[in-house]
């Protein structure tokens, strides 16, 4: 801090008779604040993400103890056996069918969670951001309300209504459109609606954010200019609010992969995700390692994803400039 | 008011009312509108904001409809029709250009949605480009290019599918002085070049003199007068119009007679003067009348005063000098406009007592 003082009280000094600098000297005062004040995160993001991840990493590179823990002994079994298994008897090596499934299904339910959420997610925005300003607030608020309530609340809600005893299949029996209950519960179809409503409004709100700041008066240009309906939201509103957009995908996209509690609960113990096999290795599994090298894919996926994301659309930026 | 017969007019609005909201918010923002605006004309509306122009405008372009009443154009009802089905289109107050794609793509976007393929769509906009002066910046994004470039590239949008009737939503006004004075010319060269006809919304009343054909001042959602720039000058029909347009002194007059739209007059000072008859005004009792200060002159010689008062002040503009009287009599005070000259010289001081000369057709009785 007293250096700071200092700096300050030499560029007042200089300001009259050099003011290049005095220039400096400000800005770099500018930048050490900068730090100052990114420092919080700086030491949050170190301690409470980096390090846990190295420990992760490193878990991966060890043997699994035999009641859960690691022995400290350098192995690449677990990362063997992520993609691969061993057939004991046969002394064969093949591609793990059950992990390569629910790596699969993984990714596909997060996409199709992505787009189901796209689809409900645009219009819905769209709708909020054509509201006169004062309502806007309180349609903010509906899509929050979702978050006031736990997870794990949520989910038993959604297999309320879902189950077959529950609130859908109840009224399609009593109006006598249906004899047996359609059977939801423990599907694809219930973990992906599971995931939807839970992450619905996170790509609700930042489409809402480019939207909100989309000038309306550019569409009513696309429609003097000849431009229907679909073509307006096609060339104008779509590429106006497509960071929005792409915010919204990633932010619904990253938590469905690696999404734990639905699957559990609405998937029941038959359709894994990537986060239920990871915690399987945890527990009951007793395979740390596999389980510390499992996380670091889903990482990798994630993060191969996000750059393929990123380079896509820079690409078409690039192309249009 | 005489409409060309000959074709058929290109806009013609017919008792349009538009009311926005509803119950006790409810807003009528154009009251029983009728207008015809005739092809290749230079149509301005001009009011204060809030009047209505702009209201009508956007029906014309079809962003709003009619809550009754019709508008056609070229004959055909195009009152219900989206904006996308009508050969208009709008050049917007702060242009509106789409900012994820170039100069030549904003140009092209009308033709391409109007199905043209890109060959065609390349020519036309190098056209366009040419015909606003602007060839070199066909890759620009809009946002690296000028205000008055900017301005160059709305223009061109709007005027590349060939619109029946273009329409100019106050497009000077996020100008500078300059630029806006270099951009009346080109609108009006545009205009010629193009043969279209242009429907110019402006507050602004000297642009709307100098650009104008014919211009329709409007307030409270109403049309008050339609008129050529001249006609609307020096013939206001109402206070409203001759207020808003120029500066005017108004005065109480007792008619004596009236005939063909002509009127004598007596003055308050007793002096008898000849007044144009606004179309609905009065033919007899106490009227309202107004006097361009420009139409009015400073005497010493008592016999040629209409009026006469005492001098309060003396404002020079360089080109002319204004003088503030108070009347005799009382009322308003009255503003005479005389031109300056190398001879003038300047005797005049306040407190003087004047005479005010009154030119010969330069008092105009209102309607109102």
């Amino acid at each position: 801090m007293s250096e700071l003082a200092a700096s300050s009280q030499i560029s007042v000094d200089n300001a009259p008779r050099d003011a290049a600098s005095a220039l400096e000297a400000a800005e770099r005062q500018e930048a050490k604040r900068r730090w100052l004040l990114l420092s919080p995160a700086l030491v949050i993001l170190l301690l409470a993400a980096s390090g846990p991840l190295l420990i992760v990493l490193t878990y991966s590179f060890l043997k699994p103890g035999d009641y859960g823990g690691v022995i400290w002994q350098f192995s690449t079994e677990a990362w063997f056996n992520v993609f691969l298994q061993e057939d004991i008897f046969e002394e064969t090596t093949t591609f793990s069918d059950a992990h390569l499934s629910i790596f699969w299904r993984s990714v596909r339910l997060s996409l199709g969670t992505t787009l189901m959420a796209l689809l409900i997610g645009f219009p819905t925005a769209y709708f909020m951001a054509t509201r006169p300003a004062s309502s806007r607030d309180l349609w903010l608020f509906l899509i929050t309300i979702p978050f006031w309530t736990n997870l794990l609340i949520r989910t038993f809600a959604i297999m309320e209504v879902i189950r077959n005893e529950g609130i859908i299949n109840s009224i399609l029996i009593g109006l006598g459109i249906i004899d047996t209950p359609i059977q939801m519960m423990f599907t694809d179809f219930a973990i992906m609606l599971g995931m939807l409503y839970v992450y619905l409004p996170l790509m609700v709100l930042p489409i809402y954010a480019s939207m909100e700041k989309l000038d309306f008066r550019l569409v009513e240009a696309g429609y003097d200019l000849y431009a229907t309906r679909w073509r307006v939201l096609k060339r104008v509103i779509f590429p106006l609010v497509k960071p929005g957009v792409i915010a919204g995908s990633i932010l619904v996209f990253i938590p469905s992969l690696g999404a734990y509690v639905t699957p559990r609960v609405l998937g029941g113990g038959k359709n894994l995700m990537l986060g239920n096999l990871i915690e399987l290795q945890f527990g009951q599994g007793r395979n740390w390692p596999l389980g510390a090298a499992l996380s670091i894919t889903l990482l990798a996926i994630v993060m191969i994803a996000l750059l393929a994301y990123v380079r896509n659309v820079s690409r078409q930026e690039n192309a249009h400039g | 008011m005489s409409e060309g017969k000959s074709s058929p007019s290109a806009v013609q609005a017919e008792t349009v009312t538009k009311i926005f909201g509803s119950g006790e918010t409810q807003v009528t923002a154009l009251n029983e509108v009728s207008v015809s605006i005739r092809q290749n004309e230079f149509f301005t509306l001009l009011g204060p904001s809030g009047c209505g122009k702009t209201t009508l405008l956007r029906l014309i372009a079809g962003f709003d409809h009619p809550t009754r009443g019709t508008i056609h154009l070229e004959g055909q009802d195009i009152s219900y029709l989206p904006p996308y089905k009508r050969p208009v289109n709008t050049v917007f107050q702060n242009y509106a250009l789409f900012p994820h794609m170039t100069v030549g793509e904003n140009i092209g976007f009308g033709l391409e949605m109007l199905g043209q393929s890109k060959t065609e769509r390349e020519k036309a906009v190098g056209e366009m480009l040419q015909l606003v002066r602007m060839d070199e910046l066909k890759d620009r994004k809009t946002d690296q290019i000028s205000g008055g470039q900017q301005q160059r590239v709305a223009l061109a949008r709007a005027l590349a599918p060939h619109p029946k009737v273009l329409l100019l939503d106050e497009p000077l006004s996020a100008l500078d002085l300059k630029l806006r004075k270099e951009m009346q010319i080109e609108l009006k060269r545009l205009q010629h070049e193009t043969g279209i006809t242009f429907i110019f919304v402006t507050h602004d009343q000297e642009e709307a003199l100098t650009m104008s054909d014919r211009i329709a001042v409007m307030n409270a959602g109403r049309i008050l007068q339609i008129g050529s720039p001249r006609d609307i000058y020096d013939h206001p029909a109402e206070r409203f119009v001759a207020n808003f347009i120029g500066e005017t002194n108004f005065l109480d007059a007792e008619l004596v007679s009236a005939k063909n739209g002509s009127a004598r007059l007596r003055l308050p000072s007793g002096k008898m003067v000849n007044a144009a008859l606004a179309e609905g005004a009065r033919t007899e009792g106490t009227v309202s009348i107004v006097v361009r200060p420009e139409h009015a002159g400073l005497t010493t010689a008592k016999s040629k005063a209409a009026l006469t008062g005492r001098l309060e002040n003396v404002v020079y503009f360089g080109t002319d000098t204004h003088y503030h009287l108070r009347l005799d009599g009382g009322g308003e005070p009255f503003i005479v406009r005389q031109q300056n000259s190398r001879d003038t010289e300047e005797t005049l001081t306040p407190g003087a007592e004047v005479g005010i000369e009154i030119g010969k057709n330069a008092v105009q009785v209102l309607r109102d």
